[in-house]
């Protein structure tokens, strides 16, 4: 068993999981809310194998490093964080309707790794500038930080999705959906948490770049993309601290800041120039 | 002059002036990284026109992030964090060192969460007994007797108060550091053949010829490849020459820089020359000698009296593998004509001794040369940073009054809390504390 197929099964998994949860909350049929949970927890131990493999398989073919290196395997990783958070959050919410909302985040990220014609699977060397210990820390960082406003989105949305249940029915779809205060609650306390280690991811990049070029910040896009989402988390908790923001603003600012996630991961490597060229492979 | 009244001043500490410097900060990057950065003046005139290209110069397009007004903007931005700051401190300080004791039994008795129980025992032994059970589970409460009861209070990390402008500070100090930075900060560069010494280098801006007060001698670069043709290790082997001295020796890679008098080498990148560097070494006598080849030129060891030169040459493929053809005469008999690969040694036999010859391509290095003093305060803000999210976003102050009073024959107990943020969390710490003392046998306490 090689890592690529435990990574195809991985993908298998979280659609099958992504199918579930949203049986769970369409058709509310509570009592597949167990095998759902089992089955994403089952897709996240096949997916830490499938990158523990690859890791092994680097070193096998004596070019030896982190699964970190490319977009291939950055999408695998950021689907990896946005489960391990998504299990944690409904661990501690104990609410598995979240999972209709995150797992699918976690599935179209698998699936565009192994789907899309641009980025191999294969494992490359790694190119001198990415010879660093710095590599494992910044992009674990900055991963746990994306896949937490993935997650934040997914609330977002659902809140926006929420809103439009007028209380009129106990039975209507909506209404199985946590109650408003509590998704807007769950929705700012992942953004925090994104928030820090997004913060961690800026900084080890800093860090990094100072060590190995001399300069700790140049307007690279990358890291001008990444402190723009930083102002767009910022200004959502200034709001919130301090002029009581909550709600539908929230909810818009959680959608708004991942889409400049997206953009600072992804947009930047294909439509902009800059130092993160490599993450383009 | 009262501060509050002060329009200005509330403008300044305003959190609208922050989400608008988060706002227009946030746009006007977008700019930069669109429009490309730091271009010479013709790429604009011919990327966007020329009417296009003059609206650019003038607002500082080519290099927004150092134009007037962004720097502008990044000092409003500044301005509004201090005065916010000063603003906000001292209600903040306030609530950090207030007297809990002063509170009122009737707030106590509005809080949530709150419990009310009751017990036969005494006040007295009631309130040893309530003191103990707090400070076994962390909590060391301060008393204070007042005409009617016994007020306890006790509190854990009232400074956490304080998260939000440890943060506000890190932003300060880390801009600081940028500050001290532009101001005596150096940042160039230079391109180094192998076996050359230099003691400057050229600043990235004025392009101007900078001395660096020490000079450094560039040993060997060395390029390595991976089997797929892509490089594996840019080196750069350097010695750091002081007052004729050999005081420092490293070899530097594109992780892994030279610090040396606040300067940092950092290696950037390389240059294949055309020439080649040939080693020649005399198997009888031992002696050798490296001479620079350019192929096509004859060159001379004196001493020896010899003759050789590169009379053909295959060029480096993308492993950097390449093949010499080398003329060698050393005065006696006919001369030799061999083919000489990189990283192999040919040993060639002639009437008196064998030699022994050993090629590489001679290379520069591009060296990045730096030096920051403010790179440690912007790493302390960093570290502060962290700590104050940490703190802000996590932490809570928390409070427990016990309030302790005798109606008739009764022991009254009342036990509140309050945290300033994760009152979820917190009410469970509360619970937790409240069912410790229901169930301390000494205190004896009933529900009411």
């Amino acid at each position: 068993m090689d890592s690529s197929k435990l990574l195809g099964i991985t993908t298998f998994i979280y659609m099958f999981s992504s199918v579930i949860y949203l049986a769970l909350f369409i058709f509310r049929i509570k009592k597949i809310g167990l095998l759902a949970t089992v089955v994403t927890i089952i897709g996240l131990l096949v997916h830490t194998a499938g990158i523990g493999m690859r890791w092994l398989e680097s070193y096998q073919m004596g070019i030896g490093h982190a699964p970190l290196s490319n977009m291939y395997e950055s999408l695998v990783f950021f689907a990896w964080s946005i489960v391990l958070l998504y299990i944690v959050v409904e661990f501690i919410y104990k609410n598995k309707v979240i999972g209709a909302f995150a797992m699918p985040f976690a599935f179209g990220s698998m699936a565009y790794a192994s789907l899309s014609p641009e980025f191999s699977d294969r494992i490359t060397p790694l190119v001198p500038a990415l010879q660093s210990n710095w590599l494992i820390a910044h992009v674990f960082t900055c991963f746990i930080g994306y896949a937490a406003f993935a997650v934040a989105c997914g609330t977002g949305i659902m809140y926006l999705v929420k809103l439009r249940d007028k209380g009129d029915s106990p039975n209507s779809l909506l209404a199985t959906l946590p109650p408003l205060k509590v998704i807007d609650d769950i929705t700012h306390k992942i953004i925090l948490f994104g928030f820090i280690w997004l913060t961690a991811g800026i900084i080890s990049g800093a860090v990094w770049a100072n060590s190995a070029w001399g300069t700790y910040w140049s307007w690279d896009p990358k890291e001008t993309w990444s402190l723009i989402t930083w102002f767009i988390y910022a200004s959502a908790l200034h709001a919130r601290f301090t002029r009581g923001w909550g709600g539908k603003r929230i909810a818009w600012i959680s959608i708004i800041g991942f889409l400049a996630v997206v953009f600072t991961y992804y947009g930047v490597n294909f439509l902009l120039s800059g130092l993160h060229s490599y993450g383009a492979s | 002059m009262k501060k509050g009244k002060n329009s200005f001043w509330s403008f300044f500490a305003s959190v609208k002036l922050a989400l608008f410097c988060f706002f227009t900060l946030a746009i006007a990057s977008i700019v930069g990284t669109i429009i490309p950065q730091k271009e010479s003046p013709g790429v604009y005139i011919q990327k966007y026109g020329e009417t296009t290209a003059e609206i650019f110069r003038l607002l500082n397009i080519p290099d927004m992030y150092n134009s007037w007004w962004f720097v502008s903007l990044l000092a409003l931005f500044s301005i509004n964090l201090i005065v916010c700051s000063i603003d906000r401190l001292p209600t903040v300080w306030k609530m950090v060192t207030m007297d809990n004791l002063a509170t009122k039994v009737d707030r106590l008795e509005k809080m949530t969460p709150r419990s009310r129980f009751a017990s036969s025992k005494p006040v007295q032994e009631v309130v040893a007994e309530v003191k103990h059970t707090l400070g076994g589970a962390g909590w060391k409460p301060s008393q204070r007797e007042s005409e009617n009861g016994t007020l306890l209070f006790a509190q854990k990390t009232p400074w956490v108060r304080f998260g939000v402008y440890i943060v506000h500070l890190s932003i300060l100090v880390i801009f600081a550091g940028a500050i001290i930075g532009s101001l005596f900060g150096e940042n160039g560069s230079i391109m180094v053949r192998e076996k050359a010494i230099f003691s400057n280098y050229f600043d990235r801006y004025t392009s101007e010829r900078v001395p660096l007060g020490f000079e450094i001698r560039v040993d060997d670069f060395a390029l390595t490849y991976y089997d797929t043709g892509t490089p594996k290790e840019f080196k750069s082997d350097l010695t750091v020459i002081e007052g004729g001295q050999e005081v420092l020796r490293k070899s530097i890679v594109v992780n892994d820089p030279l610090d040396y008098k606040g300067y940092t080498f950092y290696q950037a990148s390389y240059q294949a020359q055309d020439d080649y560097w040939i080693s020649v070494q005399n198997q009888n006598t031992g002696e050798r000698k490296m001479l620079m080849a350019r192929p096509g030129v004859e060159l001379k060891w004196q001493e020896a009296g010899i003759t050789l030169g590169i009379i053909n040459l295959l060029q480096p493929d993308r492993w950097g593998r390449y093949r010499l053809k080398i003329w060698f005469s050393d005065g006696k008999g006919e001369p030799s004509v061999f083919w000489l690969d990189g990283d192999t040694v040919v040993s060639v036999e002639r009437p008196d001794t064998a030699y022994a010859f050993k090629s590489e391509q001679v290379f520069s290095t591009g060296l990045q040369v730096a030096k920051d003093p403010g790179v440690w305060p912007v790493y302390i803000g960093f570290i502060i940073m962290l700590c104050g999210l940490v703190v802000a976003f996590f932490l809570s102050h928390k409070r427990v009054w016990v309030y302790i009073d005798e109606t008739g024959n009764k022991t009254r107990v009342l036990v509140a809390g309050s945290a300033n943020k994760n009152r979820v969390a917190f009410e469970n710490i509360f619970d937790a504390l409240v069912e410790k003392l229901e169930e301390n046998e000494t205190l004896k306490l009933s529900k009411e």
